[in-house]
């Protein structure tokens, strides 16, 4: 178990901030997963900790002593990367054993005792003698995690494991992760561009874009709090509903105005800044309703569905709403068809306005429960 | 053959069945076969005239194995030193394959994996050298050896052949495709270069370090020219330069074919062997081994 702190990270490669100022830090034996699109940083991050990057400036901190300049085979990590890095001459067993006698002070018979628990834990016990080609995705994976645990690290760093395999068996190995996390009760770095991966694995998540960090919190505070329009895009599948509205005060309380709809807002912190400035409202498309679902007196309206997606569990269907257009997620087995008019209303404790042109978030229908959020402001 | 236009069908079915008996690409067959004999009569010729005494050599039209034997051979091999010089150019070629395999590698590591200053100036510096083979630099080299007193020494033999550009390049080229990420499991579990060179990189290279023996070694046991300039003690000559002494021995005026095809034949045969057993890493070198 270790404590990682980044307090100002950055990362300059020739011309190009990659990493600009990263504040994080995760606590003894969490799972803090980093997520993000594709040159956000994520990666570039999970390498300045790992020691394969040099930081340009800011501090790293792994239990409180700074490691910035300590080489990666004392800082007590182990790594595993998107391709499993195994060694393609050696069995898996010479995989897991190469190179534990420098970073450790195990004698032989140690080493052979860690690596045959380590590969009963992950039960490949019976592939140890084979090379990695004569191995499927999975059982490599599994031997890549095996060397990464046979050293017994403070702190685990992942690079994407899951990218290389395929849909069923990611599911799988996601389960298997978190059990072997719980186990092995070590602090885990988990990168990652896939959002399902991210709320499904970690303790906490934090999001990137841009070489900044732009939230970081438990999965549900993410998905029901997001600090600014980019975490609540990209969290969540299909996205949130974003479309500007302006904000008015009418009889002492706001209303929000669409050219499809007008309603009125639940009272909260930040509408009287939102109705001063241009602003988006956001809502995800499981809290639009049809009218029918909702309560009596709740404000509805109407949109013209022009897409049917029936996804099994859930209809999804792509609505016209003014000039924007609108995802809703209804019933399944919904007999609505394209071209129809449909009545919808939003919940109205899920309704998220941001600032149109920074995209932070200025109000949340409900209001966050304050002891946990640890949003970031971006600039 | 299939211009019959009428409407009885029999020909044009058996027009059909000829050509389809025949090879579908018979042009190509033919033109194959032809530059395979082609290539191949030199060597033929050779092993022909081997057998063959000095008279029967001349007369053109015998092409048959002669009455010789293998007794040109035998003489080769016994008056004319023959096992010496094959001595002296196997010794030569494996200081040559182990020295230049050895520094290649150890420069493609160091251009691969250090971050060094000017490294790309440098490469291409150690590309340019193959701009000046040895028969170039041939008399400034000549003087550097008789200055440093290595005439008629294997250092002179081997000396001028260890750096090699082609082979750092290859070896370049093949640790650049191993992955990044190799190199940093290794890093992070405090593998030191060495270890990381001997117990990684060249068991992952042994391919490629095979290939590069296989041409280096035929390409040294082929040199004429710089053992004909750097030696002139007989004792310390190589095969190559000693077929040519072969041609001294002439009789009468004629020049003694059946001995020199023999001993052409001789020395032909070390880096025959060494090809023929080291074929496979050979051709995965160059990837023109079919999957």
């Amino acid at each position: 178990m270790a404590r990682i702190q980044l307090t100002d990270l950055e990362k300059q490669y020739d011309d190009v901030l990659a990493v600009k100022g990263i504040d994080l830090e995760a606590q003894d034996g969490e799972f803090l997963v980093l997520v993000g699109p594709s040159g956000c940083g994520k990666s570039t991050t999970l390498r300045m900790i790992a020691g394969l990057e040099d930081i340009t400036s800011g501090t790293l901190r792994i239990d409180d002593e700074v490691v910035n300049d300590v080489p990666p085979k004392d800082r007590d990590i182990a790594m595993m990367f998107q391709n499993y890095a195994l060694y393609p001459h050696m069995t898996a067993a010479e995989n897991m054993k190469f190179g534990m006698k420098s970073v450790s002070d195990f004698s032989s018979d140690e080493i052979d005792q860690r690596v045959e628990e380590a590969a009963e834990t992950l039960d490949i016990a019976d592939l140890l003698d084979r090379k990695p080609k004569e191995l499927s995705g999975g059982e490599r994976q599994r031997v890549a995690i095996g060397r990464a645990i046979v050293r017994e690290p403070e702190v685990f760093l992942l690079d994407e494991p899951l990218s290389n395999l395929d849909a069923k068996l990611r599911v799988q190995m996601r389960a298997e992760l978190l059990r072997l996390h719980e186990e092995l009760d070590s602090s885990t770095v988990y990168v990652t561009h896939d959002q399902t991966e991210a709320m499904t694995l970690g303790d906490r998540v934090a999001v990137l874009d841009a070489g900044e960090l732009q939230q970081v919190a438990p999965p549900q505070e993410l998905y029901d709090f997001p600090a600014n329009r980019f975490v609540a895009e990209f969290i969540g599948e299909p996205a949130m509903n974003v479309f500007s509205v302006d904000i008015r005060e009418r009889n002492g309380h706001y209303v929000a105005d669409h050219a499809g709809f007008s309603i009125s807002l639940p009272d909260g912190e930040g509408l009287d800044t939102a109705s001063d400035s241009s602003v988006s409202m956001g809502v995800r498309p499981e809290d639009i309703s049809l009218a029918s679902n909702l309560p009596d007196d709740a404000e509805t309206f109407a949109v013209e569905t022009t897409v049917r997606e029936p996804l099994g569990e859930l209809l999804l269907l792509h609505c016209q709403l003014g000039d924007d257009e609108i995802h809703v997620k209804v019933e399944p087995r919904s007999e609505i068809q394209p071209g129809e008019t449909i009545e919808v209303g939003f919940d109205e404790d899920r309704l998220h306005v941001f600032d149109a042109r920074s995209g932070d978030a200025l109000y949340h229908s409900t209001a966050p429960e304050p002891t946990k959020s640890e949003a970031v402001a971006t600039e | 053959m299939a211009t019959t236009t009428d409407t009885d069908s029999t020909p044009v079915d058996e027009s059909r069945t000829i050509s389809q008996r025949l090879p579908d690409n018979l042009g190509m067959h033919v033109g194959i076969i032809l530059s395979v004999v082609a290539m191949a009569a030199p060597l033929l010729l050779a092993i022909v005239m081997s057998t063959q005494t000095t008279s029967e050599v001349y007369e053109v039209t015998n092409l048959g194995l002669g009455s010789q034997g293998l007794s040109n051979y035998q003489t080769v091999l016994s008056e004319y030193r023959f096992t010496t010089y094959l001595l002296n150019s196997f010794v030569m070629s494996i200081i040559i394959v182990v020295g230049k395999v050895g520094i290649s590698l150890l420069a493609a590591l160091a251009l691969v994996y250090y971050e060094l200053p000017y490294e790309r100036a440098v490469f291409m510096f150690i590309l340019l050298t193959l701009l000046l083979p040895v028969p170039v630099r041939i008399v400034p080299l000549f003087q550097l050896m008789a200055d440093l007193g290595w005439t008629n020494t294997m250092l002179a033999l081997t000396g001028p052949y260890i750096a090699s550009a082609t082979a750092v390049f290859l070896f370049r080229q093949h640790f650049m495709s191993i992955p990044s990420s190799l190199v940093e499991t290794a890093r992070m579990s405090g593998i030191g270069p060495a270890t990381f060179l001997f117990k990684v990189l060249i068991p992952m290279s042994k391919g490629m370090i095979a290939g590069v023996c296989v041409i280096t070694y035929i390409y040294s046991w082929n040199q004429f020219l710089w053992p004909l300039v750097a030696v002139n003690d007989k004792s310390s000559q190589v095969v190559q330069v000693g077929i040519s002494y072969l041609q001294g021995s002439a009789q009468a005026g004629l020049t003694p074919w059946g001995l020199i095809m023999a001993g052409a034949c001789i020395a032909l045969l070390p880096p025959l062997i060494v090809l023929i057993v080291l074929h496979r890493p050979l051709l995965q070198t160059f990837a023109v081994q079919r999957k």
